[in-house]
């Protein structure tokens, strides 16, 4: 008997794992297939804009993406440095083959965690309460809690054209039954799709064409505990690349012989991440679309063609890739493919992960509907602390949408539900200010600390941060520039304008153009780098941190409007009768909540506000 | 709101029909019950049917019902309105009958009110609803009935998609840095279109203080020393006598209002205590009160005396008052004029009426009102006007941040609030306290 089992050892799963058995939970991570334990099925990359500051809030709470990525990846970037910190966001190309052999020594080093080999076809459920899982081979498998993390590969097809095949990612098996029996006891399916590119081999590219994409000169981690052991000057070599008319014309050509367009797909693919057909007819305007070349590993010669994913014959492929400058002689050494696979709806899962119909089910990653590996990780780290929680009879650990990117993917996913894989984007978080690459640690450290993720040595790390933190804020308020020759020069120098008078550090450094950097001309700041950043933007931003501090209060305070849950919408008359009936599905807990469901309008809104008022004397 | 109600649609007070409104579910078996004539449960809807009311077997008043049925009605409830004949006593009858039969009284707005949340009119809609009802001009009615057509609410919608398509590219720069096929919006394409969305919002405020002209009327203050003839000047130009006039300084204490209708303009004449040093204390009072109306006034008519030159007190009331708004009226032109004055002024007196007309001609003319725009689609009350200034300084404080040097990204938090803003006027963003507020300033009936 377990306390928590697992399905899954994708990014999710390990995730989950990890966290559960971290936690004192006995755990079993039950994966079909032990060498694909997190495996990046699709791109060679980890982070992104919005996902990399999920990796470092998944860092920040306990998780193990971070620091994983940190030691198998050969190229790290920070993009958008040129905007504001708000959207600041790592991204690293992880090594294929390292990335989960990492992981596996991790995961391997938890006592309470033990991996096992099996595919699961059924649960075990009584009144409504999951009680374990039924493998393949009839062998039933009892625990408290169970956790899926099954990715896509619930009723998987794989498609290529208009051959479909019964399949997961890399021809691995796929789970037959697991998601008719969930719909039997209750839950709601949808199908979706995703898609990956083509891979080439590397010694049949000509790169000379091809302009060259750099990892950043100066170390970075995802992690808050580890430095850089990376070699700066070792990073690998991404390259940009564009499509042409030719390739336009081919796939116009082709474009009925498309799973995609060739009506061979019933799942719904992601907006965010378009095939090359999608982009060519959905954009006939644009003259070109932009391709990345990424190496996959170090140890391999196939790169992945970013960009380019397809649902075309191999023929086609084959004519597709040609036509692109530098990839003339290509060797295409695995075809791009699209695949579907099943997924539970989003709206029948609370804010802790936990399934609203079946007790003790969480579910986590792609089968809640959402793409990406960082998504994937965060949710699997959310569904084992809660999972793990609710065993220790604790209350669930659920994240603001000014908490966390964290905060608002969950908050989403089963809020507004999905409709196309779900993508985390900058935009969806209206307190992006608030929640930045810089600062996940001071944010959610301490929450990691509490579930009993983070160390007591990590702990006092983050106290001593804070302390730093606010000694400096402190110094640089009563310390002072006094305006000499020698230091108007300095100013005059590169152009910038002379105090007229001794100003504080604090006061100088408010102006955008000066840094701790420049002011390092004139006093040595005793600080780390991570502190004087920190400072420096507190000062730098302290109008729009603050308005966003007092935008998230606004929100709290309605997010503090507790909806009952026993409330019955069909008696609320004059709801819009959409309104009517998303609220009854999705219930949510409070009337800031209920604002975001899409098809609930302001109105209905209101008369929802009107009748609590009436019916339940609410302030 | 499961409950039909009922109110008297028309004003109450002698005329020769009076309208009771019934709207609600009920509103046809209701009505069936007092009615007597065809089976109105069965007539098409949106026609009109001849009958009686009855207590009973007691006739109360013979009839025109006008059946509309949902959802093409103005509550899009079903609607049943009784033409009656006249008469407090009859219509309050017939009000009664339908409360005894199972009708609510509406509450203040409730008809409108019901508009709003059943989808049938935007927020700016339901407001002007309250405007048309308290018109109290021509203007005001136009004013009122073309925020009623949504006119208002388009413009405000239009000015959000601008905004909304500014920050959507943006967001797509910050998500996807990488691609080159977007336009990377920056600082110097970024802050001429913020200036110019500021630029029409400012426009639209500017304009709304024309929509005040409308809606409330131009408050006109007559003001001068003791015994010049302002109250006369008053008399006439209101032409009844609403004014105490006396030959005696300081027998005008209280502020005396009258209203005129000049080219479809309510003007209101407000002749003020004559301004002086004074220790009457009563006289005192008046003094005061003078100088806030002055403040508070679109235009102060100076009143000098002709016959006298021209004391302390009169360059004292001259240099308080703005050239904007200032009109000087030489009074008592029939005597021997003993003034010299500099400045441009009107010369009359109230015997002979001279100088009258040109007098209200320089009203028209100061707050060229000959030129406001017949479209009229302004912000009409002060909750539209307030949050159109949040929403004005919102994008002040962008266009600032983007000159002091901030990222595009961090500017984009005043940009988001003045979308908010402008949501929140036509009613498409939530705001807890709205509703409430809102409705309680509907008038009953409507």
């Amino acid at each position: 008997m377990y306390d928590v089992i697992v399905v899954g050892g994708g990014h999710a799963g390990c995730e989950a794992s990890n966290a559960s058995s971290k936690m004192g939970m006995k755990t079993l991570l039950l994966t079909m297939n032990k060498n694909n334990i997190a495996d990046m099925p699709c791109n060679p990359s980890i982070g992104g804009t919005a996902k990399g500051i999920i990796v470092r809030e998944i860092d920040a709470l306990g998780g193990l993406m971070g620091i994983v990525a940190d030691k198998s990846h050969f190229q790290i970037k920070m993009l958008n440095n040129s905007k504001g910190p708000a959207v600041r966001s790592l991204r690293c190309q992880a090594d294929k083959r390292v990335y989960p052999k990492v992981m596996l020594e991790y995961l391997e080093s938890n006592n309470n965690l033990e991996i096992k080999e099996g595919l699961v076809e059924d649960l075990i459920v009584e009144d409504n309460k999951v009680k374990g899982i039924v493998l393949a081979n009839g062998e039933k498998i009892f625990s408290k809690i169970v956790i899926l993390t099954t990715g896509t590969y619930l009723k998987a097809n794989v498609l290529v054209g208009s051959k479909s095949t019964p399949s997961g990612p890399h021809g691995e098996g796929r789970s037959n039954n697991l998601s008719d029996n969930l719909k039997k006891y209750g839950l709601d399916i949808l199908r979706l799709k995703t898609g990956t590119p083509p891979r080439i081999e590397k010694d049949s590219i000509d790169f000379s064409c091809m302009s060259e994409e750099l990892g950043d000169d100066i170390p970075l981690t995802f992690s808050h505990d580890i430095k850089p052991i990376y070699d700066i000057n070792k990073q690998q070599k991404c390259y940009l690349l564009y499509t042409n008319d030719k390739t336009h014309e081919i796939i116009r050509k082709h474009l009925k012989e498309s799973s995609m367009y060739g009506g061979y797909v019933t799942g719904v693919g992601p907006r965010y991440c378009p095939s090359i057909e999608d982009k060519v007819v959905r954009f006939s305007d644009k003259e070109r679309h932009q391709l990345f070349l990424e190496p996959e590993s170090i140890y391999y010669d196939e790169w992945y063609l970013q960009g380019f994913s397809t649902s075309m014959p191999i023929d086609v492929q084959e004519e597709m890739v040609h036509s692109l400058k530098g990839l003339e002689h290509a060797k295409i050494t695995k075809y791009a493919y699209a695949i579907e696979y099943d997924a539970v709806s989003s709206l029948q899962i609370k804010p802790s992960l936990e399934n609203k119909v079946i007790e003790n089910l969480f579910t986590a990653g792609q089968i809640n509907g959402t793409s990406g590996y960082e998504e994937a990780a965060a949710q699997g780290l959310m569904a084992g602390i809660n999972a793990s929680l609710k065993l220790q009879g604790k209350d669930a650990l659920i994240l603001l949408r000014s908490d966390a990117y964290i905060g608002v993917l969950i908050d989403d996913l089963v809020t507004k539900g999905v409709t196309d894989p779900y993508r985390m984007l900058t935009s969806r978080a209206e307190f992006r200010l608030l929640l930045r690459h810089d600062n996940a640690d001071l944010r959610l450290r301490e929450k990691g600390y509490e579930v009993g993720l983070i160390s007591e040595e990590q702990y006092q790390r983050l106290l001593n941060k804070k302390a730093m933190i606010k000694k400096l804020l402190e110094d640089v308020k009563t310390q002072k520039l006094v305006i000499t020759s020698d230091v108007k020069k300095c100013f005059e120098d590169i152009n910038f304008e002379v105090p007229k008078k001794t100003m504080t550090y604090e006061e100088l450094l408010k102006r955008p153009e000066i840094t701790f950097k420049f002011l390092s001309n004139f006093h040595n700041f005793l600080y780390d780098e991570e502190i004087l950043e920190q400072v420096e933007i507190l000062l730098k931003y302290s109008g729009y941190i603050n308005k966003a501090y007092k935008e998230a209060d606004k929100l709290q305070k309605i997010e503090e409007k507790q909806i009952p849950d026993d409330i019955d919408y069909s008696k609320i008359k004059n709801l819009a009768s959409e309104a009517r009936q998303k609220l009854s599905e999705i219930r949510p807990r409070t009337i800031a909540q209920a604002s975001r469901i899409s098809g609930v309008n302001p109105v209905d809104i209101s008369i929802l506000a009107i009748y609590l008022k009436k019916e339940y004397n609410h302030e | 709101m499961e409950d039909t109600i009922c109110a008297i649609a028309s004003s109450l007070g002698v005329g020769a029909i009076s309208i009771i409104r019934v709207s609600g579910k009920k509103a046809l078996d209701i009505v069936s019950k007092i009615f007597k004539g065809t089976n109105l449960k069965e007539v098409k809807s949106h026609t009109i049917h001849y009958g009686f009311i009855c207590d009973k077997d007691e006739v109360i008043d013979e009839v025109l019902v006008m059946v509309m049925r949902n959802p093409k009605t103005y509550t899009k409830e079903d609607i049943v309105e009784i033409n009656a004949h006249g008469g407090i006593n009859t219509t309050n009858k017939i009000l009664e009958l339908l409360l005894e039969s199972g009708c609510r009284l509406a509450e203040p707005g409730e008809f409108t009110k019901r508009a709003f949340l059943n989808g049938r009119i935007d927020l700016t809609q339901a407001e002007s609803v309250n405007d048309l009802i308290n018109s109290t001009s021509s203007r005001a009615r136009n004013l009122a009935l073309n925020n009623l057509k949504g006119t208002l609410a388009k413009k405000i919608k239009s000015l959000r998609k601008e905004i909304v398509d500014i920050l959507a590219n943006i967001e797509v720069n910050i998500d996807y840095p990488e691609y080159d096929d977007v336009l990377v919006i920056t600082e110097d394409i970024l802050l001429p279109k913020l200036k110019d969305i500021l630029n029409k919002i400012n426009k639209m405020l500017n304009d709304s203080k024309n929509s005040k002209f409308i809606k409330e009327g131009i408050n006109v203050a007559i003001v001068g020393r003791p015994n010049v003839g302002k109250s006369s000047i008053l008399n006439k130009l209101l032409d009844e006598d609403k004014a105490i006039v006396t030959n005696i300084a300081g027998t005008t204490r209280d502020i005396v209002e009258g209203s005129i209708n000049l080219n479809g303009f309510l003007i209101n004449f407000i002749d003020t205590a004559g301004i002086r040093k004074t220790d009457d204390k009563v006289e005192k009072i008046g003094v005061n009160k003078s100088k806030k109306v002055i403040k508070d006034a679109d235009i102060v008519i100076v009143v000098l005396n002709g016959h006298e030159k021209l004391t302390y007190d009169d360059e004292k009331i001259l240099k308080s008052i703005p050239n904007h708004k200032k009109i000087i009226f030489i009074n008592k032109s029939d005597l021997k004029l003993k003034i010299n004055l500099p400045n441009k002024y009107i010369l009359g007196n109230t015997y002979s009426e001279e100088g009258l007309d040109s007098l209200k001609q320089e009203i028209i003319n100061k707050l060229n009102l000959e030129n406001i725009s017949k479209d009229m689609t302004y912000l009409s009350n002060v909750r539209q006007i307030d949050l159109l200034k949040k929403a004005s300084k919102s994008l002040k404080d962008a266009i600032k941040g983007l000159e002091d040097g901030l990222p595009v990204d961090m500017v984009l938090i005043d940009v988001k609030s003045a979308y908010d803003n402008l949501g929140e006027i036509t009613g498409d963003i939530y705001k807890d306290e709205l509703l409430d507020t809102l409705f309680s300033n509907f008038c009953l009936g409507k």
